[in-house]
């Protein structure tokens, strides 16, 4: 969340697509009813089926699972078109009016740069026209026809209403109708709150589905602003914890990276990082990510880091391509994986293509689940007939189970979706031999250290040499892994301003802030962003001071909220270039003549005169944002409409020669195993429904009784046809397997229009299995497809192909 | 229970009057519909803090799960999708179903055990299963068709209205756990008061026909609705309820009174027919008839 | 098969009832009285107390049934065979007639049958009440049967149930008290025998057939 939970109840409008927060945060969603309540705040829901948070919406439409991008798309053009956006806002704080490079183009679907052999773009034309100075050039009066705006203009003329209903199955009035609810909140005085989830990530184009709301948030002048932001409703406790810290393959702690094979040494991977601004008096905050290294390898390797050996850089893994979930059970289907451990992770479950997952499982040596919880993964070896067909006698992977806690079991902070670090206690000793997961991970590491201690290695180093300085080595405790993600000054920190005045930090001190990190190994710190969390002065994330004095649900006292304990993100962009709040009602931070103050920590340089024409992005070089990705997208500068891996039409009506992402990454078998219309004619999408978390609940008596037994959702038409009736037995077919779960008919999904003919939609919950107290059910990533976002290879489980047939009774 | 004797106003198939005395405020849960996700978390929550478990059923081709209301399933949310006239499109009602601890409970009026069924003095009507003696009378009392049977151990239950946490001053269970408000606890008044509120957003948003539904047939209830739509019967909920005339007629004063008159006419003419006329005798010793 | 009789010598007496008809008749009339002891303590707070013979109110309500279910068997076992008896006659119209009057001693009638019309219209009455009375049970049988009935007929049934119990109540006491009031026939459901002179005078016609003797 650029913003946080608290902050939806200032929004005028809360638009929700790509998520279901009634169900899948239901303790959140009381904000969007505060919202409607006490702000008269309207509630859009798109989405491929009407949900719970449909059923207190305002307005309701039903898009066909996929096409978000080609629904956005619209709602920038009726804005450009309507010159509904936020004009001052646009040209000041975003890249509109920045010159694009000459060579930069869109033809028939693809962008220029495009190598078909590669499915990826060489992407060189997609960056600004540089000036002599050194500085991107730009055109304030958005009227250079290479401009952002004019070419964004450009690209989304072509998503008219019509075109629209014809890719979405949105009706046009609908369309409109939500468009101009959208284009009300252009006014500097109302903002629009975009809540998202997965239903947005879990596509081919999942980033893109993101980044065409932030064009929008970007036009309507909504980035910074109470009630504002783009808002990911992050799909688990802590998830956001884990991004933070770093548990992706290819990041570090803090969205450091780590070093590519390419970044041969500690000077070529920092000058890639540490980016210097392209515009002038603009911060480029990244600039300082030499600090944030150094820091972070002092945390890990102490006194082994030094400067010589560039901070133990060799000891970081160098990653020849990205390690993503479907890569690695693309290896492990190759047979290319001996091992794999599965820490609080349920694959079998929650990765698509659960027949080639049962194969890649089958291939190990050994699999090692961490769990609370009986895991269908770690089970996978087990015959459940139908539901898990397998011969056990031909597998021979070793499974080792450690019991771990639950969340009650342990005590430490979680980050929740709004950044906000919250402590908690434990209430409960885990049962059994159930142990927390530090202490299964410092037992294994200890031992391993240990053998490369007797037995040597050829490169024992970076084991030997990671800093372990717990009180009980074999248990870390909750409070000194805290006290060092914050991290300490290793040596005084002077006072840059006056050296001569008490040190920053003195040595050993827990540090107050990442402004204090350094670059000369004064300082550690193991997640520059948690910096802050955990000072001298205490665990800032037990804090629990409710005060809220603006009202605005800014609680500077209740927990601590990365970065800096800021609420929301951008929040100079609340206030005009000259340091006024856009919205004098809403009044986040501005410049008080000396300095920037406010409800909120400013997100800015606190000195920066507004004069001095610094913008509030500081993160990127240019200050602003960037309605013009450049090249950090792999399928293009501006999000495009691509159809899903399997979709339900024959061709993308918008460039019939490119349909699906031409920048996804697709294996060759897994291409193999796509479905297409003919034999799959229905439209597919997976979800949530709020009686179960994933594959937890199923384990506990009253969720089990809530929602007892899988059902395939399924529209009235398309049952009649079939012969189906609630409560019927159903089969859903797709071109990777079979599962059966009971109908329920319904209303609530439409059969819609699309490019000609009548697509219909089948929704299928994904929380059961052959495990659990609710009635064993077939997993239903059986079905979804094994094919990723081109960027961040989340799988596409939110659009494919199937086809339904009525089952025998007493099959489910 | 924290209730004492003071607080029964009414009390089943009792022949005294219930202590009067105590003047306490009346309760009242106010469910928003306008606000209710249909999230169960208030399901989850009666059967945390009342100790119950229902069975894992099976999916009965829709969301209502369990299916119905039982003994072990005190409140059950039901999803009505209904397709509103004039365009207005599909709406997708969450009612959430339970006692409504009507002011005249019918089940209370025909419940044959004395104390079996008792309402306190703010309104709640509480059962006492270790008093009910299992013959189902309540169920043909209630006109909202709430009371279940446990073939297990021959009682009915319901809603309690959480009376052992009310008693102590905290709110039910299912208002403290909903999520968004859609449940709120407090005074009768207050909770009027609250959802008069809510109707004036609601007519301002364009539900021009919102009403609280807080039905006059059985005295008001304890357990109000805010209803979007206003009308009822398009959440299920009777129009008008009323106990049924037929218990009525049965349970009532009157019924009694010419019960127990009948029979103790029978026995009083019986005596005086006796002391008037005499027996019949027959002489044994005359062959002939007496006369 | 005859009651062992013992009457003053020389007194004739003239059988009525088999030691079969009369336990059976003592069988009903105990389920009777239990019965009517425990449905009044649903019915009305005022007579719960009696529930208290029953080991409580909960197992009173659970015999309550069971206990209809075996005077319906048993009434009907025993009724059944004495239908023909209870036919209506004509002389049994003139009976109805003169009802008032006899009841004053102010009239006797000619009875014809084994029952005058009076016992007749009780026995028939029983016949209905007891039917109904076992159907409305069952409507209302908890835990086996009032589930598969629909509220709005147990309510039904319920008020038919009072309201017939009550048919039966009235029926009941006329029945106990004609047996106490017209002094010689306890003894047809104690010994089996009525005297001579009894049957005469009560049941001229049965009395003659019975005995083969001239009707007086």
């Amino acid at each position: 969340m650029t913003n946080n939970w608290v902050d939806i109840k200032n929004a005028n409008v809360v638009l929700v697509m790509g998520g279901n927060p009634a169900e899948a945060h239901p303790c959140g969603f009381k904000w969007v009813v505060e919202a409607k309540a006490h702000n008269k705040a309207q509630l859009i829901v798109v989405d491929p089926r009407f949900t719970r948070t449909a059923a207190v919406a305002d307005v309701f439409a039903q898009i066909r699972p996929g096409s978000d991008i080609a629904f956005l798309g619209g709602v920038i053009r009726h804005l450009l078109e309507k010159d509904a956006i936020q004009k001052d806002y646009v040209t000041s704080y975003t890249n509109a009016a920045f010159i694009v490079k000459e060579g930069y183009g869109f033809e028939d679907g693809l962008f220029s740069g495009y190598d078909e052999a590669k499915h990826a773009y060489d992407k060189s034309s997609w960056s600004y026209e540089m000036g002599a100075d050194g500085f991107a050039k730009i055109d304030p009066t958005l009227q250079d026809p290479r401009c952002v705006y004019q070419l964004m203009k450009r690209h989304y003329a072509r998503y008219t209403p019509k075109m629209v209903a014809d890719v979405t199955g949105v009706p046009e009035g609908t369309f409109q109708r939500i468009c101009e609810a959208i284009a009300s909140t252009s006014a500097p005085d109302r903002t629009l709150t975009s809540l998202y989830a997965l239903g947005w990530t879990q596509h081919s184009v999942g980033a893109q589905n993101i980044r065409t709301m932030g064009m929008i948030q970007l036009l309507l002048g909504n980035v910074g602003m109470p009630g504002g932001g783009v808002n990911a409703l992050r799909g688990h406790s802590n998830i956001q914890g884990l991004t933070d810290l770093g548990l992706l393959s290819d990041l570090l702690p803090g969205y450091m990276t780590v070093p590519r094979e390419a970044d041969g040494d500690v000077e070529t991977y920092l000058a890639k990082r540490t980016q210097k601004p392209i515009r002038p008096n603009q911060m480029s905050y990244w600039q300082n990510y030499p600090k944030f290294y150094v820091s972070f390898m002092k945390a890990w390797w102490g006194k082994a880091a030094t400067k010589e050996n560039g901070w133990a850089y060799d000891y970081l893994p160098k990653l020849d391509k990205v390690y993503d979930l479907l890569a690695v059970f693309d290896l492990m289907y190759e047979g290319k994986v001996n091992g794999y451990v599965c820490q609080g992770f349920n694959p079998l479950a929650s990765a698509p293509n659960k027949a080639k997952l049962l194969e890649g499982l089958s291939k190990l040596k050994f699999l090692v689940s961490i769990d609370p919880l009986v895991t269908e993964t770690s089970n996978f070896w087990q015959n459940h007939g139908d539901l898990n067909p397998v011969d056990p006698s031909k597998i021979q992977t070793e499974v080792f189970r450690l019991p771990s806690s639950c969340f009650a079991e342990e005590e430490g902070s979680l980050v929740n979706s709004g950044r906000w670090l919250q402590w908690h206690w434990k209430a409960a000793e885990p049962p059994g031999e159930g142990k927390g997961d530090p202490e299964i991970m410092a037992a294994i590491f200890n031992r391993i250290r240990t053998l490369y201690a007797k037995e040597g290695g050829a490169f024992p180093d970076p084991i030997r040499d990671l800093t372990w300085d717990y009180k009980i080595p074999d248990r870390p405790s909750a409070e000194e892994l805290a006290r060092e993600f914050n991290g300490k000054a290793l040596a005084d920190v002077p006072d840059p301003k006056d050296p001569k005045a008490p040190p920053l930090a003195k040595a050993g001190d827990q540090l107050a802030t990442f402004a204090h990190l350094q670059d000369d190994g004064s300082t550690a710190s193991g997640c520059w962003i948690f910096c802050g969390s955990f000072t001298q002065a205490g665990n800032q994330m037990a804090r629990r001071d409710t005060a809220d004095p603006s009202g605005l649900g800014v609680t500077p006292g209740w927990g601590w909220s990365w970065p800096a304990n800021r609420r929301v993100l951008y929040n100079r962009a609340s206030a005009d270039p000259s340091g006024k709040p856009w919205d004098p009602k809403r009044k986040l931070v501005w410049w008080n003549g000396a300095k920037w103050v406010g409800h909120d920590v400013p997100d800015f340089k606190v000195d920066s005169k507004p004069e001095e024409g610094m913008s509030p992005f500081i993160m990127n070089p240019e200050g602003v944002g960037r309605l013009f990705a450049l090249d950090k997208m792999a399928e293009g500068p501006f999000p495009e409409h691509y159809e899903p891996f399997e979709s339900p039409i024959g061709a993308n009506p918008l460039h019939p020669k490119v349909g699906p992402n031409p920048a996804a990454r697709l294996y060759a078998k897994d291409k193999a195993q796509l479905g297409l219309p003919g034999e799959f004619p229905y439209a597919a999408t997976t979800y949530r429904v709020v009686e179960h978390f994933h594959f937890w609940t199923k384990h506990a008596r009253i969720p089990a009784v809530l929602q007892p037994e899988l059902f395939i959702e399924l529209d009235e038409a398309l049952a009649a046809k079939k012969g189906i009736r609630s409560g019927d037995a159903v089969a859903v077919r797709s071109k990777r397997g079979r599962i059966v779960g009971k109908a329920v008919v319904t209303k609530r999904i439409k059969p819609l229009k699309i490019a000609g003919q009548e697509v219909h939609t089948v929704g299928i919950p994904i929380h059961w299995g052959f495990d659990g107290l609710t009635k064993p059910g077939y997993i239903s990533n059986t079905l979804t497809p094994f094919v990723g976002d081109a960027n961040t290879q989340t799988p596409e489980f939110k659009a494919f192909l199937v086809d339904v047939e009525k089952a025998a009774a007493g099959k489910v | 229970m924290a209730f004492q004797s003071l607080d029964v106003i009414n009390r089943s198939a009792s022949t005294s009057t219930p202590p009067q005395a105590r003047g306490a405020l009346e309760v009242a849960k106010l469910i928003d519909i306008s606000k209710c996700i249909g999230c169960k978390a208030c399901q989850s929550a009666c059967m945390e803090w009342n100790d119950l478990r229902d069975e894992v059923g099976v999916n009965p081709g829709h969301y209502d799960n369990p299916a119905d209301l039982t003994a072990q399933s005190w409140t059950v949310m039901r999803f009505y999708e209904e397709e509103l006239p004039a365009d207005k499109g599909l709406a997708w009602l969450i009612v959430k179903d339970g006692c409504l601890h009507c002011a005249e409970p019918g089940c209370l009026k025909a419940c044959p055990a004395p104390g079996a069924i008792v309402q306190y003095a703010n309104g709640i009507v509480d059962f006492q299963q270790d008093q009910c003696i299992g013959c189902g009378y309540c169920q043909t009392g209630c006109p909202f068709n709430i009371p279940r049977y446990s073939m297990k151990d021959q009682k009915a239950y319901k809603c309690t209205l959480c009376s052992d946490r009310v008693s102590v001053g905290l709110e039910p269970a299912c208002v403290k756990t909903c999520p968004t408000g859609a449940l709120a606890f407090g005074t009768k008044t207050d909770m009027k008061d609250l959802a008069g509120e809510r109707l004036v957003e609601l007519k301002a948003r364009g539900f021009e026909k919102a009403a609280l539904y807080d039905p006059s047939g059985v005295g008001g209830t304890h357990v109000l609705f805010v209803l979007p739509h206003g009308d009822p019967e398009l959440y299920r909920l009777p129009k008008d309820p009323r106990v049924s005339p037929l218990v009525a007629l049965w349970r009532s004063g009157v019924a009694k009174t010419l019960g127990v008159l009948t029979m103790v006419s029978v026995v009083v003419a019986g005596f005086f027919h006796y002391m008037k006329v005499g027996p019949i005798e027959v002489d044994e010793d005359h062959k002939e008839n007496p006369s | 098969m005859m009651p062992a009789m013992r009457m003053p010598p020389g007194q004739e007496v003239v059988p009525r009832y088999s030691t079969g008809e009369r336990l059976t008749h003592w069988a009903v009339a105990v389920a009777y009285v239990a019965l009517f002891l425990s449905g009044l303590a649903l019915f009305h707070p005022f007579f719960y107390w009696t529930s208290a013979l029953f080991g409580g109110a909960a197992f009173m309500r659970v015999l309550h049934p069971f206990l209809g279910v075996a005077l319906f068997v048993l009434f009907y076992a025993y009724a059944l065979r004495l239908w023909r008896d209870n036919i209506m006659t004509d002389s049994d119209k003139k009976w109805m007639g003169q009802m008032v009057a006899y009841m004053n001693k102010a009239a006797d009638p000619y009875v014809d049958g084994k029952y005058n019309a009076g016992q007749k219209l009780m026995y028939w009455s029983m016949i209905v009440v007891i039917a109904g009375l076992f159907l409305t049970g069952i409507v209302l049988w908890r835990p086996y049967f009032a589930p598969s009935f629909s509220l709005g007929a147990r309510r039904f049934a319920a008020v038919l149930h009072a309201g017939l119990a009550f048919v039966m109540f009235v029926g009941i006491g006329v029945h106990v008290y004609a047996a106490y009031w017209t002094k010689g026939s306890m003894r047809a459901m104690t010994r089996g025998t009525v005297s001579g002179a009894w049957a005469r005078f009560h049941h001229p016609g049965w009395y003659a057939r019975m005995t083969g003797k001239e009707r007086p």
